[in-house]
């Protein structure tokens, strides 16, 4: 199996089976669409105001935050992160071991390939939907300028197609549903205490400066926070092109993996 | 005429294992084909590689002149699946079901809908149109199955233990539905370790053991050679394939 052997193997089949997924998600929208709702008002809630009251403002970039327009857009890249990861990682293996889903699709003119991609695209539109959620409350409570809030909304997509490659990476690694644990810990939650989510990394040992770097999660906050903010800068290109060229490696492998879990 | 169905020294190795170790067969136009053996014996297997679902070792198969190796996704246009485990969506109803499955053919709604509404009435799926796929009964669920790989008006229907662990009725019901089908000229490959089922449905069959085929030919002709005409295909079954568990 060569990379011209994946690539040539994508058809827009593809988006069959992103329909099948958002198709079942309209069906159990309920637990779909208020959680990205509801999670990001209890954040303000408990850290914005609750903690909020005992911090004082929040310096970065030279200005100084309010503890809740600080964090603000770090609870966007959050919701973006979980629900799209969560969507494939947990979604992908039960379809794959449980429901047999694949095992369906693929004796239908879908290739592996077409029903992987299906998988990170509805992977990422869950991701880009908790991104536009978790942004119009933001926005409700003033938390965000515009225009340049806006960009929000398609880094949220790439993003979500990030996390989606993630999700979809450990669920064919993992053989029992419980090894899902592990990229949990190891994984998600280092990136969401240490991703300049909460606190600005500014203070923090350089080494721990360093490694936050390599964390995609950082990246994404780093964009989205100066959107919020409307400072906006070229060095973001940076954040951007780390964030794509991950994006695209992640989801190569993450389709190959998988592949040879489901073609033996 | 040519067969429509044609394997030529079909392999499959898992490692050191031959799961399929060199089988040939043609199926004609028109007839309902079996694949027999006991468990473990290579049908699933070989029925993947029909399918597309598995890569092939060695050898070709080809449907209506397609290759499997070569032409997969032309290969899956013209077959319908009806798979040995139950793997609907069990997000939706059994109307929505076929909807969807019909987009992977690319088959746009409106014909899916009269299709679907087809297939429901012939199956008698109308009463639980609406309802959740895990409310059906066992049964139900395989003419489920049965009805959605017929949504693409396949050239080949593929049969993979359609009855196993089904009621008598239930049983009784598929095999009606095989005999239509087959009156209506579709081509059937069946797989079954349920003897009396290729003899009642069965042209022609092939009897598999550890991947290789051991006999091939109609029903009556196995009769007849093994057995001198007397007994079933059943004992024909037996006593090539000899009486010891297949489990262990």
């Amino acid at each position: 199996m060569n990379s011209t052997c994946i690539l040539k193997n994508i058809s827009y089949r593809a988006r069959y089976m992103w329909r099948r997924n958002v198709d079942v998600s309209l069906v159990t929208w309920k637990t779909n669409v208020i959680p990205p709702l509801i999670e990001p008002v209890l954040y303000i809630l408990a850290f914005g105001i609750g903690l909020g009251a005992y911090v004082q403002k929040i310096s970065s970039d030279g200005r100084a935050y309010d503890y809740l327009t600080f964090l603000a857009p770090g609870m966007i890249a959050v919701g973006v992160m979980f629900h799209a990861t969560f969507d494939t990682m947990y979604g992908a293996f039960v379809r794959l071991r449980y429901q047999k889903t694949f095992d369906a699709v693929i004796t239908t003119p879908l290739s592996a390939e077409d029903i992987l991609v299906g998988e990170i695209l509805s992977g990422a539109t869950k991701g880009l939907f908790a991104g536009a959620a978790i942004l119009l409350i933001v926005t409700l409570f003033g938390l965000a300028s515009y225009p340049s809030s806006l960009i929000i909304l398609p880094l949220s997509a790439l993003a979500g197609l990030m996390f989606a490659s993630f999700g979809l990476l450990f669920a064919a690694m993992a053989p029992y549903i419980d090894n899902l644990n592990l990229p949990i810990f190891l994984f998600i939650n280092p990136m969401f205490l240490f991703s300049g989510t909460f606190f600005p990394l500014d203070g923090m040992p350089g080494w721990v400066k360093l490694a936050a770097n390599f964390l995609p999660l950082t990246h994404f906050v780093n964009i989205t926070r100066a959107a919020a903010f409307g400072r906006l800068n070229p060095w973001l290109f940076l954040d951007l092109l780390y964030m794509l060229v991950l994006t695209a490696g992640v989801a190569y492998l993450a389709v190959y993996k998988m592949k040879t879990r489901l073609i033996k | 005429m040519p067969p429509v169905i044609k394997a030529v020294d079909l392999r499959k190795n898992y490692g050191e294992l031959r799961a399929v170790d060199g089988i040939d067969f043609e199926i004609e136009r028109g007839e309902c084909f079996g694949l027999l053996g006991p468990n473990g014996a290579g049908k699933t297997t070989t029925v993947k590689m029909l399918t597309c679902a598995l890569p092939l070792s060695g050898g070709d198969i080809t449907v209506e002149g397609l290759s499997v190796n070569e032409d997969p996704r032309g290969v899956k246009y013209l077959l319908g699946v009806c798979p040995q485990e139950i793997n609907l969506d069990p997000d939706f109803s059994v109307l929505k079901n076929l909807i969807v499955y019909s987009r992977y053919f690319d088959i746009p709604y409106s014909e899916a809908k009269k299709r679907a509404d087809g297939l429901i009435n012939r199956f008698h799926l109308h009463d639980k149109l609406d309802r959740p796929i895990e409310d059906l009964s066992g049964g139900l669920k395989k003419r489920l199955l049965m009805a959605r790989a017929l949504i693409n008006k396949p050239k080949v229907l593929v049969l993979d233990e359609p009855t196993t662990g089904l009621d008598p009725q239930s049983r009784r019901q598929i095999w009606e539905e095989v005999r239509g089908m087959k009156k209506n000229g579709l081509t059937t490959l069946l797989t079954t370790h349920y003897i009396e089922e290729a003899e009642l449905l069965c042209d022609r069959l092939v009897i598999i053991d550890s991947g290789k085929i051991i006999e091939h030919g109609t029903p009556g002709q196995l009769i007849s050679k093994h057995l001198e005409g007397k007994g079933n295909l059943e004992d024909v079954f037996l006593k090539l394939t000899g009486k010891n568990l297949r489990d262990e």
